[in-house]
């Protein structure tokens, strides 16, 4: 033989030894997304993010999830002021929710807020803290157990002419922690409002020097100490909270909040 | 041992041929990165036309839109008043680049040099350009001043981020010089210094009575949304009482084109007050920001440019600043 010809012949037998390799690859692939399909529907998060399959598992437990946008989540397209972008969830049409969570992929931490909506309509409206672009999504159980996902984009990435809040918290905070200013507003032809503020610095823990220390629990009660709703808040959640929720009013004899920060320090005041 | 021998042989022609592809696709990218560095700059043209108005006056006519790497952050309108002693110039721009530009095209179509710099406030898009004039007087009220030294390099880092390469070597240049509210006479024309307040705590007009132009900085903004950000809105309309007293033949805004009559005056005047009602209503109502947010807007206000994206804006500054007051 020639020097070239065994130069030849060497090079396509590597290259036959590829394609077969190859050809196991695609087999294997092909055998484990087919017993996938069969198990299953395929699952298209419909806002593309790059870590769905990552909070399905963290805050999902990997439960069965719908994407379903009779679960609508309001955010702004732009986050003018991370630290204060607001979102409302209003759940409709799919009949008794028992739990939303709210939970954004890309942030830092994840977990923004899981509201039993319980006794109460199943819509909250409050505003919260985000480091980058990241979806925001609610995650709506049904008494079947199906997870309802819907969500949107929101886009973090600067402030324009909005000079950057300095100085936010007062330096007498420690003097109103935990203080609660709350109204109720009787609306003749939709639900009643009832919005609540809570004085409470909700450090993330993030920012150097600084521990984390920001509410966890929350409860709304009528007068004789029956729970109505519930809600279990995250570090993301903004400082001095501001909650919308809609309920029946008259169906309630006094509404009473409380609640626990992760300091032990309690929250009880009557509402109404 | 001869094909092992032969085999070696294919593998370090094979190594050198890679290598020297490799050495070649440094070059490649490396020039290739050199063309866009160069075509960059080439780009980093606002192309700055003055219009004049009237007699004597000139306008550098900005964009009505927000800031983006397209327009540069040229968005707000500049101006400049042409003296027998020299040239006043009444806001700098969004950038560095912007008041080299300005000044580069002021001085070869007067032939005369800048005696004067004036800045209307302390938002990025009007005093940013400040750094081209060093060697020139720029004077504001203290207020102004004031909040260029405390807010500058913040608001001059958020241009970097929303126009990028356009703002390279810009950096927040405070005014040298604090001038008091009434009349000077510069270069034989008669400037009225008007202190007021409500875009910002601190705004700045400017009415040259020799010629009856009126610069109206940021108080009037004209078929474009005005922004709310730093805002105190009642003393905002009360400045624009204040301006509508005046007789002025031309009316410069911050931001839309000039006009000769109250139109832009009323305009703003509407909107803001519009704004306000709305969102006392909205919170007397019991709705939450998001829900304010989504409220429809009137037919009206058509006319402004970036209504929806401006308003989404307002209320995102305003209103939680609202409902402090609102539960105290």
């Amino acid at each position: 033989m020639t020097n070239s010809k065994i130069l030849k012949k060497h090079s396509v037998i590597k290259q036959i030894s590829s394609l077969k390799s190859g050809f196991k690859i695609i087999l294997s692939f092909w055998l484990i997304s087919s017993v996938n399909l069969a198990n299953s529907q395929p699952l298209v998060d419909p806002l593309d993010s790059p870590s769905w399959n990552l909070v399905h598992k963290l805050i999902l437990s990997n439960e069965t999830v719908v994407f379903d946008d009779r679960v609508k989540v309001i955010v702004p397209d732009m986050a003018e002021d991370p630290m204060n972008v607001p979102v409302s969830v209003t759940v409709d049409g799919i009949g008794e929710i028992e739990e939303i969570r709210l939970f954004a992929d890309l942030n830092p931490i994840k977990e923004i807020l899981n509201f039993h909506p319980g006794k109460i309509e199943p819509f909250i409206a409050f505003r919260f803290k985000v480091q980058n672009s990241t979806p925001v999504r609610a995650a709506a159980r049904t008494k079947d157990g199906v997870w309802h996902v819907g969500g949107s984009w929101l886009d973090a990435t600067g402030g324009g002419c909005t000079a950057p809040s300095l100085g936010r918290a007062l330096d007498n905070w420690v003097d109103t922690l935990g203080d609660v200013k709350s109204r109720l507003w009787s609306r003749a032809d939709r639900p009643d409002r009832l919005r609540f503020r809570i004085m409470h610095p909700m450090d993330t823990g993030l920012a150097p020097g600084i521990p984390e220390f920001y509410i966890e629990t929350l409860e709304l009660k009528d007068k004789h100490g029956e729970l109505l709703a519930h809600i279990e808040s995250y570090q993301p959640v903004s400082e001095n909270p501001f909650f919308s929720v809609d309920l029946e009013s008259k169906l309630f004899q006094g509404i009473v909040l409380t609640g626990r920060d992760n300091n032990g320090n309690l929250i009880n005041q009557v509402l109404q | 041992m001869n094909i092992s021998n032969n085999l070696s042989s294919f593998r370090q022609i094979h190594t050198y041929y890679i290598r020297r592809l490799f050495k070649t696709s440094l070059l490649v990218l490396a020039l290739s990165s050199f063309n866009v560095q160069l075509i960059n700059a080439s780009e980093l043209d606002y192309k700055l036309v003055a219009e004049p108005v009237g007699k004597g006056t000139y306008v550098f006519i900005g964009s009505t839109k927000y800031f983006s790497k397209q327009n540069g952050g040229n968005i707000a309108n500049a101006a400049y008043i042409v003296t027998n002693r020299g040239v006043i110039v009444i806001d700098t721009g969004s950038s560095y680049q912007y008041g080299k530009q300005m000044r580069a095209y002021i001085e070869s179509t007067t032939g005369l040099s800048i005696i004067k710099v004036f800045n209307t406030h302390h938002h990025p898009d009007h005093f940013l350009g400040n750094q081209a004039f060093k060697d020139v007087p720029i004077a504001s009220l203290q207020g102004i001043v004031n909040a260029i030294d405390s807010q500058g390099e913040a608001l001059n880092g958020n241009l970097y981020t929303l126009v990028g390469d356009w703002m390279k070597e810009t950096e927040a240049y405070s005014p040298t010089e604090v001038v008091t509210p009434g009349k000077v006479t510069i270069g034989g024309h008669e400037i009225e210094i008007i202190a007021l307040d409500g875009h910002t705590d601190s705004d700045m007009a400017i009415y040259d009575h020799t010629t009856g132009v009126l610069f109206a900085g940021d108080l009037i903004f004209h078929d474009r949304t005005p922004a709310v950000a730093s805002a105190n809105i009642q003393n905002w309309l009360n400045s624009i009482s204040q301006l509508q007293k005046l007789d002025y033949k031309y009316l410069i805004a911050g931001h839309g084109p000039v006009t000769t009559d109250q139109h832009a005056m009323l305009q703003t005047h509407d909107y803001l007050s519009w704004l306000h009602d709305t969102l006392e209503n909205a919170l007397d109502e019991g709705l939450d920001i998001s829900e304010a947010l989504q409220l429809e807007l009137p037919e009206r206000f058509s006319a402004l440019d970036i209504l929806h994206e401006e308003y989404k804006r307002g209320v995102l500054q305003l209103y939680p600043s609202m409902e402090q007051a609102f539960f105290n």
